[in-house]
């Protein structure tokens, strides 16, 4: 594989990070994440997933190690400054206005630019068709995987330069937990460099470009999806005992 | 992992298979009817349940499947819409849960409520019930609960030994790790010498090195003669010490039985992973190449199904983490 | 200037009625606020109860004034009852709102023309003061006899309240002292932190947080008694600035000890005084950029900026402890 420098869009090289004094979360995690690729990260929970996608949103102390994007570094920089370098990130819970409509919402994904709106909307409709026809509708009547939906397309009409996704597919019942992937698929299709990070770890392998296996705080395994997918040391830690047991 | 002394499970008498619903020969609970609604959303529909008697009772399923929901029901933390549920013979529903605690019936939270800014000891001794001084007007007067209070002490301090905590009585609990304070909840639950002891996801974040001490205590407390419920999400501890399993999903009831035989119903692997394990979404997508098969087409037309009825707003079982 | 005479005034305010009332109530406040976690807004309409329930019991219906004290303490517990019903089952903010409205009501009741056959309405009730004064073993002595010294000397009535005062702020000191290291107390202690938690032990937080709010509630009234007790009472003294001002005070001395409302008090006061007379006399002599009444509004403004620096940087007051009492939970 040619090492593009230019194609990268997301490096993270061996980063600590972490919420509480004195205790780090991520312990030299490393990542890259090149144009137009699907990443998924799975892992154990505690391992730092949710973790690293903060650390690239300025949402936790980076505390060494280096995250740039585009080339430039952005430890340090506070979320707004971060939205207009091109980073938008879908948090897990709480991701959509309830009180304003779909269109608002959308609107707000695009304050830095309003004037892109029209363009920036039909990109968006072009991947979620049901979203054209119920604008009008306000955000807190939507189901939880409709509020997914809701919330990535707000991130999606920034154009982001990388689209960071925490756990699409929590809370989910398992036919909406499909849906939500194939969405994401669908997202990263239309050109879009997407960071997923995921529980659900054999529907992330078997749709993402290149997976990370992370393990306190650092990347254990890494490599193209469906190798991940197949490999047995991965399968023997990370995806779940149910699944062990209903194999 | 069964305890680190391996202790039998109970055997349930049944009155029938095991299928949901079942009765059983000595339940301390006994759920009729009961509903819980959130706009035209149902979030629990029970027909018929038992709880099993001095037995370790675990309530599994996927998200959204209702469980907190009904647990907190249960516990008086919610008020069905209609339903009945009877512990010991006296109807619960609608009963404010301080009640519902003092009958004998206690619970704990997923997220520790160990009061950081008591110490460890008060923590404990608030969860003592009937002690005089805490009426207004007795409590102004030493002398009438000075007694109870050095009872309840030592209750306290012996508890505190079983779960290990006792060095730390005299520091705040705050000061104590996440582990720790689950054990507190634990030990305070148990001062009031409870029938039915009902716990909210006992494992949610703690540590390994502390799992076993947590499962070890939840079989000493059916050693003890207490009858517990539990809600988990952790298979291991649901297999090696649950004696029955109550599968929820979507709101129902869709499976009972011992550990080993409920994890295989093909119900109860449908309810978790979805009725489509065998889809490879990378085919579905389109980035690996194949064909779609049968159960692929089936998924994508239940997706579509599920789009469509959302859209029209029609009532579906929602995910739980839209009532908060 | 004379400093001298600034300095006298300020340090009289150490044994003032005044004081001694705001002690009162600020206690009160610490029962509600710094032990059970109630965010009560308005407790100056405790006081005004405590004040109007004892002065309309002695100059409307003639009654003693140890009966009078009791109707006024009575009034303000049947306030915090009705009060309290349909606000303490909802979340904190929303008890805020209710008992600013409260209050403000209250003070209205006690000001609109429409009851001023009782209430005497804007211009405030006087002529009971004779009750209590009357009644004290100090009355014997000749009403323009000085006892005491420097600031500190009092007449005949205005020591016998005076002395009523620090009684009253002593008995509820102990009781409060009292309560809160019994189990009621550390139940309301819990209740502070999580009540779904308490509430799982078996305890009806109801109950627990109207006992509170009314036992409060009570102290404040007897405050309020207090306050006017040898002088008048009017409406005006009874608005939210004055909700304000104990607020200061519980959080200087510390809102969850026992002796720290009643220290909050005695140096707020002492502190304003001495501010006012300084700052005033400043004006006067040309030394400041403002008038002398402009120099008084200056001390508020300071005041105010105190309150905002305590809540900041030290919310747990002077006597407070920083682990017991945290505003981010």
């Amino acid at each position: 594989m040619t090492e593009n420098a230019s194609d990268v869009v997301v490096q993270m090289t061996d980063v600590h990070a972490g919420y509480l004094p004195g205790i780090n979360i991520l312990n030299g995690a490393n990542l890259i994440a090149r144009k137009g690729e699907l990443i998924g990260i799975i892992g154990p929970n505690g391992a730092g997933k949710s973790t690293l996608l903060k650390a690239i949103f300025g949402m936790v102390k980076v505390r060494g190690g280096e995250i740039t994007v585009n080339g430039e570094s952005i430890i340090g920089l506070k979320a707004d400054k971060l939205v207009s370098r091109g980073v938008a990130f879908v948090p897990q819970t709480n991701n959509v206005f309830p009180s304003l409509t779909i269109e608002e919402n959308l609107q707000m994904g695009l304050y830095q630019n309003p004037k892109a709106f029209a363009e920036r909307l039909e990109f968006v409709t072009g991947i979620f068709a049901e979203l054209g026809a119920r604008l009008k509708q306000r955000a807190g009547s939507l189901s939880g995987g409709e509020r997914q939906m809701v919330a990535m397309s707000r991130a999606l009409m920034m154009d982001p330069s990388v689209l960071l996704l925490d756990e699409p597919s929590a809370g989910l019942s398992p036919v909406r937990q499909d849906d939500a992937f194939i969405r994401v698929s669908d997202i990263n299709k239309a050109g879009v460099t997407t960071i997923m990070v995921e529980q659900n770890a054999r529907r992330c392998l078997q749709i993402c470009d290149r997976g990370y296996v992370l393990d306190q705080g650092r990347d254990a395994y890494e490599g193209p999806g469906r190798d991940l997918l197949v490999d047995p040391k991965v399968i023997a830690l990370y995806l779940g005992t149910l699944a062990e047991d209903a194999a | 992992m069964t305890g680190s002394i391996k202790r039998p499970k109970t055997v349930i008498g049944l009155d029938g298979a095991a299928a949901p619903g079942v009765k059983k020969a000595d339940p301390i609970l006994v759920i009729d009817n009961v509903t819980r609604q959130f706009g035209g959303l149902t979030a629990v529909d029970v027909d018929h349940l038992e709880i099993p008697r001095h037995a370790i009772t675990a309530l599994i399923g996927p998200n959204g499947a209702g469980k907190t929901t009904l647990f907190n029901l249960l516990c008086g933390f919610d008020k069905p819409n209609s339903g009945t549920w009877a512990y010991d013979g006296t109807n619960l529903a609608g009963v404010p849960s301080f009640k519902v605690a003092r009958m004998g019936q206690v619970r704990t939270f997923q997220l520790t409520k160990a009061l950081s800014l008591l110490t460890v000891l008060e923590n404990m001794k608030l969860g003592a019930p009937g002690q005089r001084g805490e009426r207004f007007w007795t409590s102004m007067l030493p002398w009438l609960w000075r007694a109870q209070e050095s009872e309840i002490e030592a209750k306290a301090k012996e508890l505190l030994v079983r779960f290990k905590l006792d060095a730390k009585e005299q520091d705040y609990a705050a000061s104590l790790s996440g582990g720790q304070r689950k054990l507190l909840d634990m030990a305070r639950a148990l001062m009031s010498d409870p029938n039915l002891v009902m716990l909210d996801e006992p494992m949610a974040g703690v540590n390994p090195a502390l799992t076993q001490s947590l499962l070890d205590h939840v079989l000493d407390l059916k050693e003890r003669g207490m009858t517990v419920l539990f809600v988990e999400h952790d298979m291991h501890m649901v297999r090696h010490i649950a004696d029955w399993v109550v599968v929820m999903a979507e709101g129902r009831v869709v499976a009972e039985g011992p550990p080993e035989t409920v994890m295989d119903d093909p119900a109860v692997i449908d309810a978790y992973l979805g009725a489509h394990q065998d889809v490879d979404l990378g085919v579905v997508t389109g980035r690996v190449a194949g064909e779609l098969d049968t159960s692929a087409i089936q998924l994508l037309d239940e997706i579509e199904a599920a789009t469509e009825a959302a859209a029209e707003g029609e009532p579906e079982r929602r995910g739980e983490e839209e009532q908060k | 200037m004379n400093f001298l005479s600034i300095l006298n005034d300020a340090a009289s305010y150490l044994l003032q009625p005044t004081t001694l009332a705001f002690a009162l109530a600020a206690t009160g406040l610490a029962v509600h606020f710094g032990f059970t976690g109630l965010l009560n807004f308005g407790m100056a309409a405790f006081m005004a109860l405590g004040a109007y329930g004892y002065a309309i019991s002695i100059v409307s219906f003639g009654l003693p004034w140890w009966t009078a004290m009791l109707v006024g303490m009575l009034a303000a517990a049947v306030f915090a009852v009705v009060m309290g019903i349909p606000t303490l089952r909802l979340r904190a903010d929303y008890l805020a709102i209710v008992t600013i409205a409260a209050a403000e009501i209250v003070r209205y009741l006690f000001l609109t023309e429409s009851f001023t056959e009782y209430t005497a309405g804007s211009g405030g009730l006087s002529g009971y003061a004779r009750a209590f004064i009357d009644a004290s073993p100090l009355a014997a002595l000749p009403s323009d006899m000085k006892i005491g010294f420097g600031p500190f000397s009092y007449t005949p009535s205005q020591l016998s309240t005076i002395l009523f005062g620090l009684f009253m702020l002593a008995i509820a000191i102990l009781l409060v002292w009292a309560l809160m290291r019994s189990p009621w107390g550390r139940v309301i202690k819990g209740i502070r932190e999580d009540e779904d938690a308490v509430r799982s032990l078996g305890k009806n937080v109801f109950a627990y947080k109207m006992q509170s709010l009314i036992i409060g509630g009570v102290i404040a009234a007897v405050g309020g008694i207090v306050w006017v007790m040898g002088s008048a009472t009017s409406p005006g003294l009874y608005t939210t600035s004055t909700t304000f001002q104990i607020w200061t005070m519980l959080l200087l001395g510390g809102a969850a000890t026992i002796f720290g409302p009643a220290l909050g008090a005695v140096i707020y006061l002492v502190a304003q005084s001495f501010l006012s007379g300084l700052l005033s006399g400043m004006a006067k002599a040309g030394m400041l950029p403002f008038t002398d009444s402009q120099a008084k509004v200056l001390v508020l403004i300071l005041l105010g900026l105190v309150l905002m620096l305590i809540v900041i940087f030290r919310p747990q007051g002077i006597l407070g402890n920083k682990r017991e009492l945290t505003f981010v939970k």
